[in-house]
């Protein structure tokens, strides 16, 4: 997004927030704004990609479900709506000062937070993990209620 | 309650926290590793009472800096002016747009005490091994983990602001500490909500002596 005070102008992006707030010496908050903003995002849709991948054909390799963990642990510190709204106020404050401009960025982020609630409510970890290889080796299949037993218990 | 309740630690299950498979654990003692994932098993999140008793305390420690040190300094050609969260929420409301003030003041002010007092309540009631409204104890938890990140968007206005407006000489925005201090209560909490055990909430139910820590 750009913004123009008297005639000059200045822009930023999300890192770019990140990175000034390092400049200006506040490096904790700009690792932080980092993470939650960029970084958990992309490693929550990058691992839950190489998850959905290799469930395709079961049973999945022991490291899928290492993934698993960490893709859960990523998307609940990414942050991307609660930026959002964070930029939607700034510029709110900023508009009495100048013009602002919204840029594509803050529409790919609008996209991206639709896409990211769309993605972890059709993902169903439940299955994921019914389609890894368990630690012991084993691969037990589901086992109807009916029967008595648990998957648990038939796997040990 | 008359009844005992029936848990899964009162019939031999354990439940992983991690990949949720509910397995018999190798002992009472040392309930071992998930079959499935290799997490390590705990009946009850370990010493997650006086964990998130810590937490919480320092979680209101960094609350009071939070709010009395400035997050940013407006530096303009004539002035300099330093904006706590407070003084951001009530220019906001001051200049028209009342709803994304009581968004802000929502988000940063009340959630976080809110979120203060509801672990403080969670932990008491769990301490004293209350056993009333259970269920609107569990429903207040869940609340809890989902609210708690809201918290952030201030610091997320704060680094706009500061990246947007560096027009210097003319006008411009330098972060201050209560940004850090600000988003240490907000994370501290997250963490402190995060290692509550809401089964703890029902072991009072069947009695105080079967708890473990």
């Amino acid at each position: 997004m750009g913004l123009s005070i008297a005639g000059r102008e200045s822009s930023t992006t999300i890192a770019g927030g990140a990175w000034q707030m390092w400049v200006q010496g506040e490096k904790v908050a700009a690792l932080l704004i980092a993470i939650f903003a960029v970084i958990a995002p992309a490693l929550q849709i990058g691992f839950l990609l190489a998850v959905l991948l290799a469930v395709r054909r079961p049973p999945a390799p022991r490291w899928a479900g290492t993934l698993l963990r960490w893709m859960e642990i990523a998307g609940s510190w990414s942050m991307v709506e609660v930026m959002l709204l964070g930029i939607l106020v700034s510029l709110v404050k900023i508009a009495a000062l100048a013009r602002v401009i919204p840029g594509v960025g803050i529409f790919a982020a609008g996209g991206l937070i639709l896409l990211l609630a769309a993605m972890s409510s059709g993902f169903d970890s439940r299955e994921a993990w019914s389609r890894i290889r368990w630690v012991n080796g084993e691969w037990p299949q589901r086992v109807l209620p009916a029967e008595g037993k648990s998957a648990a218990e038939a796997g040990r | 309650m008359t009844a005992v309740a029936r848990t899964g630690m009162r019939e031999g299950f354990v439940s992983c926290d991690a990949c949720g498979l509910l397995s018999r654990p190798a002992g009472a003692e040392e309930p071992g590793e998930c079959p499935r994932c290799g997490e390590e098993l705990e009946f009850r999140r370990r010493d997650a009472i006086q964990r998130t008793w810590a937490l919480v305390a320092a979680a209101a420690i960094c609350y009071l800096p939070a709010n009395i040190l400035p997050v940013m300094r407006t530096t303009t050609l004539t002035s300099e002016a330093p904006d706590t969260i407070i003084s951001g929420v009530v220019y906001l409301y001051m200049s028209g747009s009342w709803y994304l003030a009581l968004i802000l003041l929502i988000a940063s002010v009340m959630i976080p005490l809110a979120k203060l007092a509801a672990l403080v309540f969670l932990l008491v009631t769990v301490q004293r091994g209350s056993d009333r409204n259970n269920r609107e104890r569990a429903r207040l938890y869940r609340v809890l983990e989902i609210i708690g990140r809201w918290s952030m968007v201030d610091v997320f206005v704060a680094t706009f602001v500061v990246a947007l407006i560096q027009l210097r000489p003319l006008m411009s925005v330098a972060p201050e500490p209560g940004v850090l201090f600000f988003s240490a209560v907000v994370i501290l909490t997250i963490f402190a909500a995060e290692s509550f055990d809401p089964r703890l909430i029902w072991d009072s139910s069947q009695g105080k002596q079967e708890r473990d820590d």
